[in-house]
This record gives C-alpha cells, structure tokens and sequence, in this order.
C-alpha cells in the first residue's frame, strides 16, 4: 500500500468477522478498516448488525469467527490492553439510576483513571455542555429520558481515548444537544486526532460528520467510502436516498408488524 | 485501588439510599427470632436445651448475613438489566478489581444488616457471653458475607435474567439456611441429615458465632474458620472467573 496522508495506519481492523446467536447470523463475514484519526460512520438499518459489531469490537462479545485488532491488539485475548484505548456511549442505557448524575461521572473517571483535578474540570465543562449543571446532584432515576440521554454522552467524552465508539448517541435528544454534540465530537477528533466510529440513524449527521462511511445490512456490507462516494455510486443526490437505495426500502421485520411484514415480503415478491 | 474503592462505596450508597430495602430486610430475621425464639422456647427449655433465644441469636444474625450477601451478589443481574454492567465491563480496569469492589461493597451492606439484628436481638433478651468477643464476632460475620456475596456473584455470572431467581431460592439459599443448624442443635440428628449440614458452608458460619457470642461450638472454631477460609477463598476464584467471562 502506498502512504499518502489520507491512508494512515488502520487503528481498526477487522477481517472476515462473524457473530451467530444460535440460527440467527447477526454479523456475516465483514471486513473493513478505520484509519487512525479518521471519523467512520457505521450506517445500516434496525438489526443490521452494528451494535453486535460494535460489542465485538469492545470486548463485550467473543466473535463466532474472524479477526480484530483495534490499536494493535485482539479484543478477544489481550483485552485489558483493548479496553485502554477506546471510550464508548452506548445505545442501550447503561447509568445507575440511584446514583446522582455526578457520582455517575466521578464513578467513571475513577474507573478510567482521569486525574482528579482534570476530572472535575471536565465533569463541570460537560454538565455545562449538556446543560445539566443544575441537576448534577439529582438522582438519575428521577431525570427525563433525554435526560438521561445527555448524562450518558457527558460521561462517555469525560476521558479522550484514542477510540471513540458512539453507538446512536443522538436518539431522544433535541436539536440543540444534538448540534452540540457533534460540534465537541469533531473538536476532539481534530484536536485530539481521536478516532470515532459512529452509528446512527439521521443520515445528514452522518454526512455531516463521517469521513468515510460503511453501510451493513443482513450482516453485510453493502457499500463503503465518503458521502460523496455513495451518492456518486448510487446516482442519488443526498445520503438518506443512497441509504435507501443501499438497504431497500421494505420495512425492517423486527420493527414491523406482522402485517407490515406481510406486506413488505408480497411487495418483494411482486419484484420479482 | 482506587477501582474497589469506588464500586465499594457505590454499594454503600445504594444501600444507605434504600431505606425501604433496609427495613423490609429486618421483617425476617424479627419474625424467626421472636416467633420461634418465643414460640418454641419453652418446649426447648423442656427438653433440656436452656435458653432457646440464646441458641437461635447467633443463627438469625447468620440468617440475615446469608440473605443480604446473597441478594449484594445476585444484584449484578440487575445491573445487567438495567445497563449500568456495560459500563463496568468495558472499563480499563481488571475484571477482578471488579469482581473484588463489588463483593466487599456487598460484604459491607450484609455486615451492617447484621450488626443491625445484632441489635435488635438484645430486645428479645439476648447478650453475648462475653462483650470482649464481639468485634470475632464481626469479624466472623464479615467472613460468611464476603462467602455468600461472592457466591452470589457466581450465581450471577451465569444467569441472564430473574428467571431463574425463584429457583435459587428455592433450592439453595432457603436450604442453606435450613440446614445450617440456626434453627437447631446439631447433635444427634439423623444420620442423612448430619451429612447435609456438615456439607453447609453456613453450618460452619452459625458454630463459629455461636463460639464468638455463646462460647459454645459444635465443630470446634480452629475448622470452623478453615473451612470457612477455604470455601470463601474457592468461590472468590470461581466467583471472578465467572464474572471475567461474562458477556453481555
Ligand atoms: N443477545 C442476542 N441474542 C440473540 N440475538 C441477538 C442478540 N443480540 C443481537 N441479536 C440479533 O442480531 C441482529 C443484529 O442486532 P444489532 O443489535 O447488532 O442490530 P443494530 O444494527 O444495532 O440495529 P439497531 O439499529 O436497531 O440498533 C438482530 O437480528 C438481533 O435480533
Ligand atoms: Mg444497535
């Protein structure tokens, strides 16, 4: 390969990587790279099989098959050295609800080994940041859900790792957190040089954001390279329609209902 | 260091914050001690046995020690449901000073519910032999829950959901206790019935306390605490090695 600035060193690998939970393949033979300081967007519609790659990437899953080395190591055997170079948000809960939205982050920069004097510097920096500086001593269990949401994203930036997974960081949340948001993100990563791997659902975020792009679907990888790349590809003219035109427009069968399916199975038929 | 300290102290947080959970906990140990230690004191008195609340005061604080260390452990499933065990799972961090904040943060909850029965029971008319032997006595204690919070942790480990909860109860913590010898003496059981309370790890737990607080002791306190040493020390191996397994 030939080392020109926009192809650095992967700090993710990933090569023919499969997950099975019993009959169902979640993830099926993928392969991709992310390049160090890079901002990748993971795009693919509901039980595409992201979150399972992610959980493989971050040591909360052993793979079925296939290989991984993100900075350098393989998260199914050198983990501890794995789970020092990643921070992530993810996209199920994950705070304790009878702690305060403080204790929440002190916990967290205590397990991440953040100094103390930084620590506080950014626990108040990103209360301020996702406007909760006046609730910081109320229980979590009493906030709202986006509430909720924004403690989340607060304490997933609160250490600067060399990976950043943010797995639909943006559901629930307004317009303004969300704006935000992706302003710290893309500050850090251009400060910092970390490397985000992100998934979502709102296709001008990715856009916006996302210097390269993979699309998954069925566990598969269905498209890869900038924005540009796949509308160029797909001859659409922004994103949401190359994401359509990627994955299909028939209805997801776990968010369907039965008769959503029905339909979406008769119409795929019919195209037939 | 810093990783057991802060899971430790979150344990007690929850703890103190559930006033509810606190209370509720008290309603058994209260019942067995005054409804049994009343209720059957006389009959015990009959057979020659001496003080009945003085027998069975040891073995409701080993009782309340056994359900609250069980229940610290078993919390991971919780927390499972919940999410916030992602969130210690991926930290940089080992697994073990995990395993090891969470079961001593349980460990400590379980103590202080049973240096709480402790107390109460010096209404039913209890006190201990010898006031010097108290702080064995909390030591003692502190052994059998660090012992069942790490087996509840191993329990934990493998079960996804509350499932599988009533069975645990069922046909494990409600025989442990019943079969330990808190409710009543060992001597001169039946054969079948020997062998299972000698296979209870709590047995050795309620004669080891009854040694520190009553001065007597079936098995002897020298294999009281080995056995109790040995068994905590097997399943906070195993304990930690289910727990670095988990996968969520
Ligand atoms: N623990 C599990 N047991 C069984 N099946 C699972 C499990 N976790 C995920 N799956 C299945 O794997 C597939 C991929 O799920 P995954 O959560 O990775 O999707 P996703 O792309 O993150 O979707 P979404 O956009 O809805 O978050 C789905 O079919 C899901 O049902
Ligand atoms: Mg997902």
């Amino acid at each position: 390969m030939t080392a020109s600035p926009s192809t650095s060193a992967p700090i993710i690998a990933v090569k023919n990587l499969t997950k099975s939970f019993g009959e169902i393949k979640a993830v099926k033979n993928i392969s991709f790279d992310v390049r160090t300081g890079e901002i990748f967007g993971f795009l693919g519609p509901n039980g595409a099989g992201k979150t399972t790659t992610i959980k493989m990437l971050t040591t909360l899953l052993r793979p079925t098959s296939g290989e991984i080395r993100l900075n350098g190591f393989d998260p199914a055997k050198d983990q501890a050295s794995v789970r020092q170079s990643f921070g992530i948000v993810f996209q199920d809960p994950s705070l304790d609800d009878e702690l305060t939205a403080w204790e929440n982050l002190e916990l967290h920069g205590v397990l991440y080994g953040v100094p103390k004097k930084l620590r506080r510097e950014r626990m108040q920096e990103l209360l301020e940041i996702v406007s909760l500086s006046d609730r910081k001593d109320d229980l979590v269990k009493h906030f709202s859900g986006g509430m909720k949401r924004r403690l989340e994203i607060a304490r997933g930036l609160l250490h600067h790792p060399k990976i950043l997974f943010l797995d639909e960081p943006t559901i629930g949340l307004d317009p303004q957190t969300r704006n935000h948001l992706w302003n710290y993100v893309t500050d850090l990563n251009k400060k910092e040089n970390i490397t985000v791997f992100l998934t979502t659902h709102y296709m001008e975020e990715a856009d916006r954001v996302a210097s390269r792009i993979a699309v998954i679907d069925h566990g598969v990888i269905v498209a890869m390279g900038s924005a540009q790349d796949l509308k160029t590809k797909t001859q659409t003219a922004n994103l949401e329609d190359a994401f359509l035109k990627l994955t299909g427009s028939s209805i997801r069968e776990e968010d369907a209902s039965p008769i959503d399916s029905l339909r979406a199975h008769s119409r795929m038929w019919r195209k037939r | 260091m810093s990783t057991i300290y802060i899971l430790w102290l979150r344990q007690i947080k929850r703890y103190l914050r559930s006033r509810s959970r606190i209370i509720g906990s008290l309603g058994q140990p209260l019942l067995f001690l005054f409804a049994l230690g009343f209720g059957l004191g006389p009959i015990y008195a009959k057979a020659g046995g001496g003080n009945y609340i003085t027998f069975l005061a040891p073995g409701v604080i080993a009782m309340s020690v056994l359900f609250t260390s069980i229940f610290s452990g078993i919390e991971i499933i919780w927390d499972r449901q919940f999410g916030f065990l992602k969130e210690t799972l991926v930290a940089p961090v080992p697994r073990l000073a995990v395993m090891i904040g969470r079961t001593i943060g349980g460990a400590t909850v379980a103590l202080i519910q049973g240096i709480i029965v402790f107390c109460i029971t010096f209404l039913a008319g209890f006190h201990p032999e010898s006031w010097s032997m108290v702080p064995v006595a909390i030591l003692i204690m502190f052994l059998i829950a660090i012992l069942f919070t790490a087996i509840g942790t191993a329990i934990a480990s493998v079960l996804e959901d509350f499932q599988g909860f009533q069975l645990i109860m069922n046909f494990l913590v409600m025989p442990l206790f019943f079969l330990s010898g808190a409710l009543f003496p060992l001597e001169g059981l039946p054969k079948a019935i020997e062998i299972i309370t000698k296979l209870d790890p709590l047995s050795y737990g309620v004669d080891a306390l009854r040694f520190s607080l009553i001065g007597a002791s079936h098995f002897g306190i020298g294999l009281d605490i080995t056995v109790l040493g040995l068994m905590t020390m097997f399943f906070l191996w195993l304990g930690s090695t289910l727990f670095a397994r988990i996968q969520v």
